[in-house]
């Protein structure tokens, strides 16, 4: 809220004036009320091993984070310039690779990449898009400085919190949006509808039939898996409601088999066809990936998209951005050292105390080490992981996150956040939707912001021009 | 709609039907264990078969105290039909069928589970047994309120009354096999004061001692009970009275479908056949066989509804 040195900024003002006459117990008591409505609504996650406490809540804090119009611009901007080139640079991956062939991009990192999908070679995906969703996470370090943290171009989660969340403050504060003007996010699900619509497959007859793909109740975002296929008004379906009938991918109504065009799914490609990738999985359609390639139906996003979000990937983005757009990136990327190349590996283990190591495939904030926070025991744990099969990480600096205040127990307190922006890619166009969800570390001083390890989230404003 | 869709409706007012008949269950037994020590066993005993668990019930306990059955019925880990156990199932079902609930009856379910599971996380004492039973006989009201106020009438209100009324055929049945003994003429010729308080007690676990009195007066007898709980086209728990029901919902999907359907073949014959003979027949050719031909006949029909409008894939 507070830019550098003490005043308020810009965008904040007006927030700030009406925080400033409200009493602080009415402010507790919305708090106490928020959570309440998020579990009668059964917004959790479930959590998995944990038996008594098997769904729990994502802390929600009631002070919004603010973003102004020209703010909202650039950042905009530069997403929809990086999506641009993810989709090329996806194209071209599974068709000519100019970008191999050009020397920007190291062969062997698409070659030996579990995330690229030999099986997408040549395949042409409905109205030419791979990524219909992506969520891209972006921290903030300065008044003009933002960074992109990751490209989430697979199956990003968390938009039925933006939508909730925001929900939750006009229930708890109209007369706030009242006085202050904020952007609407709620026509996100009819977007995503049309832009799913849009991208339907050449056998589709009539109106196209869209349903969303779930691995069932006991998956950690079923809630919002539901949430998107109730607010877009389509089915949402499990592997054991589908087959293949003449050649479609069909889901059993009451009245017998009715084909699917376009198919949301939220499961991993492994698990998407046990004919064509992990044969265990349970959660599929044997043969769904054969119907993609005859046209039969579309699935969003494409198989294969993982290659473009891979952090073994990442430190190419701003080439990549360059090869496929001709200019040059509108945002920064974290710079980050290859452990996999031998000079950098030395570099960063010598530093390990200031950096963040990921693990290259993971993700949730699970198997990262934030070297600053870290215990001594544990950074030598991590370094003889890390020396054991180096490839695996990649590491980054600290990056001096901004802090947006939360409302704890004794009154406003900064935390670290960053924000996940969602877009929508169609064949009419790039829509990114005004805010998104800003994720908070809710241990003071912390740097992790996922909710498996006790993130919480915030609404996000961005205001009218 | 999905045939999935359809299932979880279908189980989830099974579910929730089940919930409310196992706290009269459990109602009518307490009062019995208060009043009449002495048979409190027994009583005890049938209220555990009635609800299909007294096999469970003696793996785990060696006689029928009345600690050791309530908690059994209400909260046993042990027991997969403990009152918990099956709003758990019915609160999994409605999250499966999320998208076919309204907002209202979705959050009646869930805050039912988070009410139930917080009365019900530490063993419940005697003294607090009523208030915990009304409490999940009010939550059930909240649920069934929520339907009949917000579902749209469509599919799937009608296959969610279907799973209400075959879960509430079936208890009510059960109870009759159970307790069908009180009901002979044998038993009935006896007439004493000892008898009218057992059949007051298969009418409370129904909620329709009131009401019988209300229609009978004093005159309280066998057949009477019996014709009451099998054949009043009004008493809203009888066999009539739900048949007639699953009719009307099958006849609704009939006609929403565009089709004849089996099940709906089914449910007509069993109006038509077992429900449409006078009590004095019934009792003449044997109730308790009368009562078994019509649990038969009852998981005949909610095996053919989950048939007709695919509530599993079938091989082939």
């Amino acid at each position: 809220m507070l830019g550098n040195g003490e005043h308020v900024r810009p965008a904040y003002q007006d927030y700030k004036d009406w925080l400033d006459g409200e009493d602080v117990k009415r402010l507790h008591r919305k708090s106490a009320e928020a959570e309440a409505f998020f579990r009668k609504t059964g917004i959790t996650f479930n959590v998995y091993g944990q038996d008594e406490a098997d769904e729990r809540l994502i802390p929600f804090d009631v002070v919004p984070r603010v973003l102004s119009a020209r703010e909202w611009r650039k950042l905009s901007k530069g997403i929809e310039q990086r999506v641009r080139a993810i989709n090329a640079f996806l194209y071209d991956i599974y068709h000519r690779q100019e970008i191999l062939r050009a020397g920007r991009v190291p062969i062997e990192l698409i070659a030996n990449n579990a995330a690229f999908l030999p099986q997408m070679i040549g395949v042409n995906p409905p109205g030419g898009i791979y990524t219909h969703i992506i969520g891209t996470d972006i921290v903030r370090t300065g008044d003009e400085e933002f960074y992109v943290l990751e490209d989430n171009a697979r199956t990003p989660s968390g938009v039925s919190y933006m939508l909730e969340n925001r929900e939750t403050m006009l229930q708890m504060f109209p007369e706030l949006f009242a006085k202050i003007k904020v952007q609407e996010v709620s026509n996100y699900p009819g977007q995503l509808r049309r832009s799913l619509a849009a991208c339907a497959p050449q056998k589709c007859e009539g109106k196209p039939v869209v349903a969303v793909l779930t691995p069932g109740i006991h998956n950690s975002a079923y809630f919002e898996h539901s949430f998107l296929a109730d607010q877009m008004g389509v089915e949402l379906v499990e592997g054991h409601d589908l087959k293949i009938v003449d050649g479609r991918v069909a889901m059993r109504t009451t009245e017998g088999y009715t084909a699917i065009d376009v198919l949301y799914r939220r499961i991993d490609d492994d698990y998407l066809d046990p004919l064509n990738f992990e044969p265990h999985s349970m959660l599929g359609v044997p043969g769904i990936f054969d119907v993609y390639r005859s046209g039969g139906i579309t699935i969003a996003n494409a198989p294969g998209t993982g290659i473009s979000d891979d952090k073994a990937l990442y430190s190419y983005m701003p080439d990549i951005v360059e090869f496929y757009t001709g200019e040059k990136p509108l945002l920064e990327n974290v710079p980050t050292w290859r452990c996999s190349e031998k000079d950098e590996l030395a570099y960063v283990l010598e530093h390990l105390e200031e950096l963040v190591v990921k693990e290259v495939h993971g993700s949730g904030g699970y198997g990262m080490l934030v070297g600053p926070a870290a215990s001594k025991k544990e950074v030598a744990a991590f370094r003889a992981k890390l020396i054991d099969n180096a490839s695996n990480y990649i590491a980054q600096p600290t990056l001096a996150l901004s802090t947006v205040p939360i409302f704890t127990k004794k009154g406003l307190s900064p935390r670290h956040v960053d924000l996940r922006p969602f877009v929508l890619v169609s064949p009419d166009g790039i829509r990114i939707t005004p805010g998104g969800l800003t994720r908070v570390a809710m241990t003071k001083g912390s740097l992790v912001v996922n909710s498996s390890q006790g993130g919480g989230t915030k609404d996000t404003w961005v205001l009218e021009e | 709609m999905l045939g999935k869709t359809a299932a979880s409706l279908f189980w989830m007012s099974r579910y929730l039907e089940r919930v409310e008949n196992s706290a009269r269950f459990i109602d009518a037994g307490f009062r019995i264990s208060l009043t009449r020590s002495a048979s409190a066993s027994d009583e005890w005993s049938s209220v555990l078969k009635s609800s299909g668990v007294i096999d469970a019930y003696r793996k785990k306990h060696d006689d029928f105290a009345s600690a050791k059955v309530i908690d059994f019925l209400l909260r046993d880990r042990d027991n997969a039909s403990s009152v918990m156990a099956v709003m758990k199932n019915a609160r999994d079902s409605a999250r499966t069928a999320r998208t076919a609930l309204t907002r209202e009856v979705w959050e009646a379910t869930n805050e039912s589970w988070m009410t139930l599971k917080a009365a019900m996380a530490k063993p419940v004492k005697e003294q607090d047994l009523p208030e915990t039973l009304g409490l999940i006989r009010q939550q059930s009201a909240l649920v069934r309120g929520a339907t009949l106020g917000t579902m749209l009438r469509n599919d799937g209100f009608n296959f969610l009354r279907l799973g209400s009324f075959v879960e509430r055929a079936d208890s009510t049945a059960r109870i009759l096999d159970v307790k069908y003994y009180l009901l002979l003429p044998s038993v009935a010729l006896i007439g004493s004061s000892v008898d009218n308080v057992q059949w007051e007690t298969i009418l409370r676990s129904v909620s329709a001692h009131r009401s019988f009195r209300l229609l009978n007066g004093t005159d309280i007898s066998a057949q009477a009970v019996a014709d009451y709980l099998i054949l009043h086209k009004q008493m809203p728990r009888s066999l009539s009275f739900c048949y007639a029901k699953i009719s009307d919902n099958l006849n609704y999907l009939d006609e929403n479908y565009g089709r004849k359907s089996r099940s709906g073949e089914l449910a007509h014959e069993i109006c038509n056949d077992i429900l449409s003979r006078p009590i004095e027949a019934i009792f003449e050719s044997g109730l308790h066989e009368y009562i078994s031909d019509f649990i038969a006949a009852n998981n005949r029909l909610a095996a053919q509804i989950e048939m007709d409008f695919n509530f599993q894939d079938r091989i082939g």
